[in-house]
């Protein structure tokens, strides 16, 4: 072994022309030089920046958080709906279970699913939920592009004062601001009372636990989310292509809509998804403002969770949920890769 | 290209000659900071018009002023007759380059070109009829279906110009056409802009901080310094004859010496330097105070070095060379004249004698023309 070894070693040496030949009896730390060679500074450098283990290291840390916050509890609940309600604690059958005669054995009820589509409240609710965040979400763009333009068009100081303000109302919380507008909206509420007085009205309107409500409370609590994805898009676009525009003959209105509306694509759909989604599932605004007939999703989740206590169901109507949900993520992700592709 | 400009009448000589674009007195204030300062000008339809400046000298301005996206604080703008007061960029008979070419970045190659076409009631046919015959100008043909990212530098800027050009506009504004290229691309570039221009008998008028890309470009050149334009002429005349101590050491590269005259007779001035061992004779006459401050302007290549001291009495120098720049085509010298001054020396490598070439710390005499010193007061 050592023979063949040292043939080697002798041979690379000569190759490399640096040291006179000579067998391991004249020169016994030869291989010892030899491998202190190959793994000189310059190959370990090499060997770092191939190998670098940073890059892995620092996505590793969301990518834990996400496991552990998000894939774990979603796999629990993936498995939760596929099981049994049970009078026990917690209150629904173990997927597996052993036989008498040690079978493993996986019982899988697809029975939650079809029962979303047996009673029609799921059906309704979901439909309800999808009609009332598809609106709030029209609404929030149509209210928050002009502003968005706007900030984004407005001089660097007051841009600061305008995205404070934008930014100032989540200093207060949530459910208070959801409260203050049962306060206005309610029929002897500040809006009414104000109406009445001045005589534009002589009954007050009834304003509370109808969908104008729920538009009002998710509009008005979501509109931020629309704005500022907007407002880093429109922020970056490059004046000179209206200029441009209107060089080549463009009115202003018709250079909007064929430059700054397709440009500003990606902050659309951005802010709409940042509205849209969390807006499917919002259970505070329409528990609290909402109509009581019909229920949104969120709050029908909910009353399986803790009502009914019948967390396979509960679990089924949030699986559903989700994947009602992946569609219009997935459109996001499509549009930010395209966006980033630009860059 | 300077023989064909020789061949095409010169407007400008003509007074009955009705100028294309009228500046008169145009003032243009931000806040209290004057950009463009009372300036005058008339452009000639089928000129290449430079606005040659440094950068802040209101050449932008006054070009932006042109198209549209500013209006004067005081004075009037006329182009083809008509006063342009108060008429939107999109209303003008104008279209313009921009510097950073502005091409919309979610728009093909021809739907950039296309865009102002479609602007007008033009018929699609008609459209994608003159898209295509200006991307064959331009030689972008094949590229009409990129976008802008993907297209290089060149390509870029000749979808812009394509796109300004496809209007027929009767005058094209250029911001800087050409900053953006690299050398090789800038030189092929400004022939292939001047063949265009000649083919489409458009107005140009150019903004550009290159003297270089003003010279092979411009029939005129208008040099603008502090918001004022300091000097109109063609550039072989701002580059022989210029009119003021700014624009000599502005344009091109000059040798300064401040002096007094000594006589100033009809066919003659000389004046006494004192950081030259001889009088400057310049041998065409000037009007002023005897004995007045004047100064005196030498280019670089109207210097000759010789070994040998001139027989002349007027008109030399000498000095020892200090340092030597070779460029190829031409050598660059700086010559410690023996009051301590240095003045810059060009001189074209003709042969390859060694013994011809001159030498660090050598001592040599400098002479030039009676024709060529330039000499003016203030």
């Amino acid at each position: 072994m050592s023979g063949s070894n040292g043939r080697r070693w002798r041979s690379a040496s000569k190759g490399s022309g640096k040291r006179a030949p000579g067998s391991l009896l004249t020169r016994p730390w030869e291989p010892l030089w030899q491998l202190f060679h190959r793994l000189r500074p310059a190959r370990w450098s090499a060997y770092v920046r191939d190998h670098w283990i940073g890059k892995p290291l620092v996505t590793a840390v969301p990518m834990a958080w996400l496991v552990l916050f998000f894939m774990v509890p979603f796999i629990i609940v993936f498995g939760i709906s596929f099981s049994q309600s049970v009078l026990a604690i917690p209150p629904y059958e173990e997927l597996w279970g052993w036989t008498d005669d040690k079978v493993l054995q996986l019982r899988l009820h697809l029975a939650n699913y079809n029962y979303l589509f047996t009673d029609t409240l799921y059906v309704s609710s979901y439909l309800y939920s999808v009609k009332v965040a598809a609106v709030s979400t029209f609404f929030c763009l149509l209210l928050g592009y002009p502003m968005a333009y706007g900030i984004a068009r407005a001089s660097t100081t007051r841009r600061n004062i305008y995205l404070m303000l934008i930014i100032l109302p989540f200093w207060t919380s949530f459910l208070l601001r959801v409260y203050a507008w049962i306060g206005l909206l309610k029929s002897n509420g500040v809006i009414n009372n104000i109406l009445v007085w001045l005589g534009v009205i002589h009954e007050p309107i009834t304003m509370m636990q109808t969908d104008f409500a729920v538009y009002i409370g998710i509009v008005y609590s979501y509109l931020p989310f629309m704005i500022l994805p907007l407002y880093s898009n429109l922020e970056k676009h490059d004046r000179t292509l209206l200029e441009a525009a209107a060089d080549l003959g463009s009115r202003p209105w018709k250079a909007f809509m064929r430059i700054t509306l397709p440009l500003s694509m990606p902050g659309i759909v951005a802010g709409s998804l940042l509205v849209f989604i969390p807006a499917v599932g919002e259970y505070v605004i329409p528990s609290l403002l909402g109509r009581t007939d019909q229920l949104m999703i969120g709050r029908v989740l909910s009353d399986e969770f803790f009502e009914n206590r019948d967390w396979p169901v509960a679990s089924a109507v949030a699986i559903a949920m989700l994947i009602l949900l992946v569609v219009p993520i997935m459109i996001f992700q499509r549009y930010q890769n395209r966006e980033l592709a630009h860059k | 290209m300077a023989e064909t400009r020789t061949k095409t009448p010169e407007p400008w000589l003509d007074p009955h000659a009705q100028a294309y674009i009228r500046v008169e007195n145009v003032t243009k204030r931000f806040g209290t900071f004057v950009a463009v300062n009372n300036v005058t000008l008339k452009v000639f339809k089928g000129e290449i018009f430079c606005l040659l400046g440094g950068s802040g000298c209101g050449k932008t301005t006054l070009l932006r002023m042109l198209a549209g996206f500013e209006q004067p604080s005081s004075g009037a703008v006329y182009i083809d007759g008509q006063d342009m007061a108060g008429i939107p960029p999109y209303e003008r008979p104008v279209n313009m380059m921009f510097q950073s070419y502005a091409l919309f970045p979610h728009m093909s190659v021809a739907g950039n070109v296309a865009f102002g076409l479609e602007q007008e009631k033009i018929k699609r046919e008609e459209i994608n009829r003159r898209v295509a015959e200006i991307l064959d100008i331009v030689k972008l043909g094949e590229y009409a279906k990129r976008k802008p990212h993907q297209l290089s530098g060149g390509q870029r800027q000749r979808v812009a110009l394509a796109r300004a050009l496809v209007k027929r506009p009767k005058l094209l504004l250029l911001d800087e056409p050409l900053g953006a290229l690299d050398r090789k691309l800038r030189e092929h570039t400004q022939f292939e802009l001047l063949s265009i221009q000649e083919k489409l008998g458009v107005t140009f008028v150019v903004v550009t901080h290159d003297q270089e890309e003003a010279m092979t470009l411009s029939s005129r050149v208008g040099v603008m310094n502090r918001g004022e334009i300091v000097q109109v002429g063609t550039p072989r005349q701002i580059y022989e004859f210029p009119a003021s101590r700014f624009v000599a050491d502005f344009i091109g590269s000059v040798n300064l010496f401040e002096g007094q005259l000594t006589e100033d007779e009809q066919d003659h001035v000389r004046v006494k330097c004192e950081e030259l061992n001889a009088p400057v004779y310049v041998d065409h006459g000037m009007s002023a105070p005897p004995l007045a401050l004047c100064w005196v302007a030498v280019r670089p290549e109207k210097i000759v070095l010789e070994r040998e001291r001139p027989a002349s009495s007027d008109n030399w120098a000498h000095g020892t060379i200090h340092d030597i720049a070779y460029l190829g085509d031409m050598t660059v010298f700086l010559v410690k004249l023996d009051s301590g001054r240095q003045v810059r020396v060009t001189q074209a490598n003709r042969t390859r004698k060694p013994e011809e070439q001159f030498v660090w710390d050598e001592a040599v005499y400098l002479s030039w023309d009676a024709s060529s010193p330039v000499v003016g007061m203030g």
